[in-house]
């Protein structure tokens, strides 16, 4: 114990002294630069991990919810607009989003213990995962989903007048968000006995 | 079993070939429009055509009159992506008798609360889960068979009218 007091003590000492060898020339830029590659490298592997190919890369997304994701319009659609993995269930500011990459340390988790690694088992936690998402979404106000579906950019006239009277009466008045009607628009839905709006 | 295929083959033979030989004209064969191949196309048979173009779903929103009194409504708005299996049913989060003072739309008839031996049950009944099993979207296309149906009321007026029969 001593020993190691004593090893963090000459070093504590190291980092207070000037330095004999090293021009501060060197260690300024030489500082700078490492940070930069530090930094950089951090936010490449940052953003390599926020793709759609990162994501299915395990067949646990790939079999499961990408191929539901394949058949609905958030995949194909008139204008070729589509929305990919991270757009909806990742943040897009850069704190939040690196909460929600600390939170992903429990999904690699169920990565190397096999959580979800069967179609049976993946079906038995998809409530529980979904209700993850629900969660999130309604308390962020379904931040994800407005990042490109903009309330002020809805043109009321042009959807149909069932749509138009239920956003002009849920959605502007703020009493209800997207996630609240829009459930299951990307994926299939978990058995839905007992959630709110569902019967 | 090869002498039943031989004896099946002759047959088809013989009927193609009075076919060929005879063409029969039934009687009724022209009320009944243009005859099934038509509603195929004009390609052969080892040949696939071109598909139509999928048409519009009609989404007026409004509810359309029943051109009997027993038909299913039919549905006047897009379902496309709308669940509806063992795990959820989209339809009755609007359609449910709890969520129709929400949303405004049409509650399932009550003959949807019924089993088949016309018990009144508490929800709605397994036998009517299924909603597009007899409610569906509407599209506005050329008929592909022509249809002389007219409902009850014209039939009646025609009738009551002086000189109908």
């Amino acid at each position: 114990m001593s020993k190691i007091i004593s090893l963090i003590r000459s070093y504590w000492g190291i980092l207070l002294r000037p330095s004999v060898h090293l021009s501060l020339g060197f260690l300024s830029i030489g500082g700078f630069v490492a940070g930069v590659i530090f930094w950089g490298g951090f936010n490449t592997a940052l953003e390599f991990t926020n793709t759609e190919k990162f994501c299915i890369s395990c067949h646990e997304m790939r079999d499961n919810v990408y191929q539901e994701l394949r058949t609905t319009v958030h995949f194909t659609n008139q204008s070729g607009v589509r929305a990919t993995c991270p757009d909806c269930h990742v943040p897009h500011d850069w704190t939040d989003k690196i909460a929600r990459k600390m939170q992903a340390s429990k999904e690699v988790w169920g990565k190397i213990f096999g959580t979800i690694n069967t179609r049976d088992k993946f079906l038995e936690k998809r409530m529980e995962l979904a209700k993850h998402e629900w969660s999130r979404l309604k308390s962020n106000d379904s931040l994800e989903c407005r990042n490109c579906h903009s309330a002020e950019s809805m043109d009321f006239s042009l959807q149909s007048p069932r749509a138009a009277e239920a956003h002009n009466t849920f959605l502007v008045s703020g009493q209800k968000t997207c996630i609240d009607c829009h459930k299951g628009i990307a994926h299939e839905l978990p058995n839905m006995a007992g959630v709110e709006g569902w019967n | 079993m090869k002498r039943l295929y031989a004896f099946k083959f002759f047959a088809a033979s013989v009927l193609v070939a009075t076919t060929l030989a005879f063409p029969v004209t039934h009687p009724g064969a022209q009320d009944v429009g243009p005859s099934i191949s038509t509603l195929r196309g004009a390609a052969p048979l080892d040949r696939a055509n071109s598909a139509p173009r999928i048409p519009q779903t009609e989404e007026t929103d409004r509810r359309r009159a029943r051109n009997y009194p027993e038909q299913p409504p039919t549905i006047p708005h897009k379902i496309d992506g709308y669940q509806l299996d063992k795990n959820g049913n989209q339809c009755l989060s609007c359609h449910a008798r709890t969520r129709v003072a929400e949303s405004g739309a049409p509650m399932i008839s009550v003959t949807h609360f019924m089993d088949r031996d016309g018990q009144a049950l508490a929800t709605v009944s397994p036998r009517r889960y299924f909603c597009n099993q007899c409610h569906v979207v509407q599209a506005r296309i050329p008929d592909a068979v022509p249809n002389t149906f007219v409902d009850i009321d014209s039939l009646l007026a025609v009738e009551n009218k002086p000189g109908g029969n």
